[in-house]
């Protein structure tokens, strides 16, 4: 039987992934996947702990969660573009211009 | 009706002022407007006269309300004060217009007009107040426009100097009256003078004699009585009709007031009242004598202000205080047109203030000589002239209390007045001079009649003196046997009439005076001037090197700059912190994280 505990364990999991992808990658691009992937492993958190507890505002605000990464999603590649257009990379690195 | 007579009174001339300021710039020359508004001012001032029947207090606003504490900016018209503003009012008026003559030359006239409104309004707030705070609140307002007017040449560092002087001096007495007034409010829980008066009587003797001492070393400053008398010498670097106004007729006998207003605390305060006797006889024949050698013209007159102040506060402490009040009262007129005659002798002489240097100036001040004469003539106190009565009153109030040598002392000071007095008009005018003058010019006519109401009041302020008694109505028995009475007023007459007559002698030719080592005393006025240099500001410039050099620089400045630099240093290290590497700082975000879990985890532990 499938409970509550898996699916947490599954988010948790999911999550570090989504960490460790915005730990070492370099590109942009990927940071943005990586974030999508957290955001997800927390939204599959909030429904099963919704399903448990019978109680519906869990999955609402995994509603706007879903809302607010497409969003920001639209924004981030909209900057990213540009940057693009700019430098002619999307890493990381190339975002240097404060420096102590 | 009367309401609007009190504002009319009390805020014409802060109109006039700052109008005067907002034309500070302009060329155009405001003199005439200002003295209109404190004509207006002084013509209010006497209505409240005219209407006076009860004493009243009247409300303005609420000014303070903090806590228990409730004050309200009140105006109490009394006949104190009723004398008070209309003495004020009328010598302002007299001086503005003077003013309009002697300071037309200056190119900073409205500066000057608008200082000189704010003054009379500063001094009509302090005898108008029915509180010891609007009356402190006065108190500074003329202490700040004396020295903004003693100082008011300022290009002259020497009269920045004696401004300087004249407001320190000051602030040590103000302390004083500032504790007195704590300590009012302290014991009776309040400052209103209705209430603190009542209030009075069940306080114990040790704190009255305290709010006593307290409010005369207030009233020693604002007064110049020994020891900080220094300033009103010095404070004769201002214009003449400053010195007319504000050292000679009303802000220094603003302490004066301050004893007739607070007789009531006064009087239960019978020690105090002794050193206030005492301390007025010495100040009235210390001053007389500096005044005796003096060769400066301003200075004169101005120790002839300390004396009769010395005299007024022997009235104060003998509990005559409405003979105080007249004394001051007559004194305000007398005094004024003496300096307003210095001022005509200074405009003619081109600024020349060494009475030596004169002489013959008669015939070309005829009008000036006449009034001056009749002022002198009265601050000497020559029968049935103001200052006869008023000063004649406060002997004989001396010798009804008990106070044999005061009387004696007054006498010897009486003499002393007359001597200097008649000095300084012979020397200036019957004195055939030694230089050739240039021939010189009396002041316009305008003037001359302005001075004239005063030389007239000189003749005859002192003929109401038994109305006066009435109306101020602060009771006081004068216990002597006519017979008694009418020797006294014979002994004091010729006595003042015998020197006189020797001053006359004395000084028909230009003698050459004695330089003895007593003259020489006199004319360094006691040396005290010195001694105060040498003693507190020595000192108390050593004090301030050492606190400079050793605490503020080597300590405190060597602290702070460590404690700065260590900042700085800090931030150099931190700031190789930042690389600017997105990906370390996400590190950072994420090991700040885990720390702030695995310390929540330990704490859930423990």
């Amino acid at each position: 039987m499938i409970g509550l505990e898996h699916y947490l364990i599954l988010s948790v999991i999911i999550f570090c992934i989504g960490l460790l992808g915005l730990l070492r990658r370099k590109n942009l691009l990927m940071l943005f996947f990586s974030t999508e992937i957290m955001l997800n492993a927390i939204n599959l958190a909030f429904v099963s702990v919704s399903s448990y507890l019978g109680d519906i505002t869990g999955q609402t605000v995994a509603f706007f969660v879903i809302a607010i990464a497409a969003s920001e999603v639209a924004i981030g590649i909209a900057l990213i573009l540009l940057w693009f257009k700019k430098t002619r990379t999307i890493d990381l690195d190339s975002l240097k211009y404060i420096k102590g | 009706m009367l309401h609007n007579l009190i504002l009319i009174a009390l805020f014409s001339p802060l109109l006039s002022s700052i109008v005067s300021a907002l034309f500070i710039r302009s060329p155009k020359k405001l003199g005439i407007f200002s003295s209109i508004l404190i004509g207006i001012s002084f013509i209010s001032s006497f209505l409240l006269f005219v209407f006076y029947e009860n004493s009243f207090s009247y409300s303005l606003f609420d000014w303070l309300n903090v806590g228990n504490f409730k004050l309200s900016f009140g105006v109490l018209i009394d006949p104190i004060s009723l004398v008070m503003i209309n003495t004020v009012t009328l010598v302002a008026l007299i001086v503005h217009v003077y003013s309009i003559f002697y300071m037309d030359e200056d190119k900073s006239i409205n500066r000057y007009f608008s200082y000189l409104g704010l003054f009379v309004f500063a001094m009509m707030i302090l005898v108008m107040s029915d509180n010891f705070l609007g009356l402190f609140f006065g108190w500074e307002g003329v202490g700040l426009c004396s020295w903004l007017l003693i100082g008011f040449w300022f290009e002259n560092n020497d009269n920045t100097k004696a401004a300087n002087e004249a407001f320190i001096i000051n602030r040590i007495a103000d302390l004083g009256m500032l504790m007195g007034l704590f300590y009012i409010y302290w014991n009776t829980g309040s400052l209103q003078y209705s209430e603190v008066f009542a209030q009075i009587p069940n306080l114990s003797n040790t704190t009255i004699t305290l709010i006593a001492m307290f409010l005369f070393i207030g009233a020693m400053g604002k007064s110049a009585q020994f020891p900080l008398h220094t300033w009103l010498a010095k404070a004769m670097a201002g214009p003449t009709p400053v010195s007319a106004l504000i050292h000679a007729a009303t802000m220094v006998t603003a302490g004066v007031y301050l004893l007739v207003r607070s007789n009531e605390i006064f009087a239960l305060a019978p020690s105090v009242n002794i050193v206030i006797t005492y301390l007025g006889v010495f100040v009235a024949l210390f001053a007389a004598s500096m005044a005796m050698v003096s060769n400066d013209l301003k200075k004169i007159i101005a120790y002839s202000t300390l004396s009769q102040l010395g005299y007024m506060f022997v009235a104060c402490g003998v509990g005559a205080y409405w003979v105080a009040l007249f004394h001051l009262f007559t004194h305000a007129f007398f005094k004024s047109v003496l300096f307003l005659g210095a001022g005509n002798i200074m405009h003619a002489c081109k600024n020349e203030l060494n009475i030596k240097k004169m002489g013959g100036l008669y015939k070309d001040l005829k009008v000036t000589a006449i009034i001056m004469i009749i002022a002198s003539a009265s601050l000497s106190g020559l029968p049935f002239l103001s200052g006869f009565f008023s000063k004649d009153k406060i002997l004989e109030s001396a010798f009804s209390t008990g106070y044999l040598d005061i009387w004696i002392l007054l006498l010897l000071g009486a003499m002393m007045t007359t001597f200097y007095s008649f000095r300084l008009i012979l020397l200036v005018f019957f004195v055939p001079s030694k230089e050739k003058n240039s021939h010189t010019h009396d002041a316009p006519k305008y003037v001359l009649y302005a001075m004239g109401i005063l030389g007239v009041l000189s003749i005859s302020a002192g003929w109401i003196i038994n109305s006066f008694e009435k109306f101020i109505n602060i009771p006081f028995e004068l216990n002597i046997e006519h017979s008694t009475h009418y020797v006294m007023i014979l002994i004091t007459v010729l006595a003042v009439i015998i020197t006189l007559v020797y001053t006359i002698c004395k000084y028909k030719q230009p003698i050459k005076e004695p330089t003895s080592k007593i003259n020489t005393i006199l004319k360094n006025e006691y040396y005290i001037p010195y001694l105060y240099s040498n003693i507190f500001v020595k000192l108390y410039k050593k004090i301030a090197e050492f606190l400079y050099e050793i605490i503020d620089q080597k300590i405190l400045d060597k602290f702070y700059e460590k404690l700065a630099f260590s900042v700085f240093n800090f931030g150099i290290v931190l700031r190789k912190l930042n690389t600017s590497n997105l990906s370390i700082m996400i590190y950072f975000v994420i090991v700040g994280f885990l720390l702030l879990l695995l310390t929540n985890f330990i704490r859930i532990l423990l």
